[in-house]
């Protein structure tokens, strides 16, 4: 039997975001690290697609790789880390560590594959996914979905990125001693009486010079 | 296995997560390593969402992981900044360093 191709892109893809995810936790740079995750986001999107999800693939691609993965680059090569004393004792755990992950993964692949999760409904078997129409498109359900039956939750989301912006913009405001801005305040509070300083100059007649 | 079904979708999922599971351990003290490893878990979750929206054709899923990727960036933006601060402040990212609510 010969594999039909979305098989072959799942299998390469999924080894490909494997890969990546093994080298971003084990990698030695923290540069590298983020750059394998941008990978592994890479190839999940199309994993996403496969999947006919398209419009969150090309959100993943957009919104993670260009921007939360620009900004996690721009952080690692901000900071100046010791790199040698973070890497010390770095598979103390792994034991403990590989052998948690291994009976979570036995656990959860051993629920997967369970006769009785096998039987519900259209999940388990598999085989009756629509046939979606040439015509048809997945943002335009999205979008109706979300400004219908989600409308709250999408408004609250809009609420929590402004607050998220604030926060982030709060946190990292610093002010340095030294550098020349306007005080707002303080220009509306001045008087006449701090800027303004008349003189009387008594006048000097033709006489009096010579 | 030549023909794909849910349980491919769900497998890869937990073997993302239990990947970042391990990555947590490892990186215990590197917290920008740290949280990538969350990224990529979060990744594993958005995964099973998508996979079990598009076999039991049901758009909603799709639209939970519209809403994690929102939480997920505000996050990631939120807990940078305190790293910027936090780096700022004891000229270290080591979490070992950084106990002094310890007492």
């Amino acid at each position: 039997m010969v594999m039909n191709l979305p098989t072959l892109m799942f299998y390469l893809l999924s080894a490909l975001t494997v890969f990546a995810a093994l080298r971003v936790i084990t990698s030695r740079n923290p540069v590298h690290a983020a750059l394998f995750l941008v990978l592994a986001f890479f190839s999940t999107a199309g994993i996403w697609l496969l999947l006919e999800a398209e419009f969150l693939a090309l959100t993943l691609v957009l919104v993670y790789v260009g921007a939360v993965m620009v900004l996690f680059l721009f952080v690692v090569m901000m900071l100046d880390i010791n790199l040698e004393r973070l890497r010390v004792g770095f598979w103390k755990w792994f034991p403990f560590a590989a052998i948690l992950a291994v009976v979570l993964l036995v656990e959860m692949v051993m629920v997967l594959g369970s006769s009785q999760t096998a039987g519900t409904g259209a999940a388990g078997t598999g085989a009756e996914v629509a046939k979606h129409a040439a015509n048809y498109s997945n943002t335009k359900e999205l979008g109706r979905l979300i400004y219908t039956e989600y409308v709250y939750a999408f408004e609250l989301a809009a609420v929590l990125l402004l607050v998220a912006i604030i926060a982030a913009i709060a946190l990292t405001l610093r002010h340095r001693p030294g550098t020349k801005k306007q005080d707002q305040s303080k220009q509306i509070q001045v008087r006449r009486n701090d800027r303004v300083r008349l003189v009387s100059v008594p006048p000097v007649s033709d006489a009096a010079k010579k | 296995m030549l023909n794909l079904s849910l349980s491919h979708f769900l497998i890869l999922g937990a073997v993302l997560f239990a990947i970042s599971i391990v990555g947590i351990f490892l990186n215990r003290k590197n917290l920008i390593v740290l949280m990538m490893a969350i990224e990529l878990m979060l990744l594993a979750v958005n995964t099973n969402f998508i996979a079990f929206s598009h076999y039991m054709n049901d758009v909603s899923g799709q639209i939970f992981v519209f809403f994690i990727l929102t939480v997920a960036a505000a996050e990631a933006a939120i807990g940078l900044a305190i790293l910027i601060v936090l780096f700022r402040n004891l000229r270290t990212i080591n979490v070992d360093d950084i106990g002094s609510l310890k007492g």
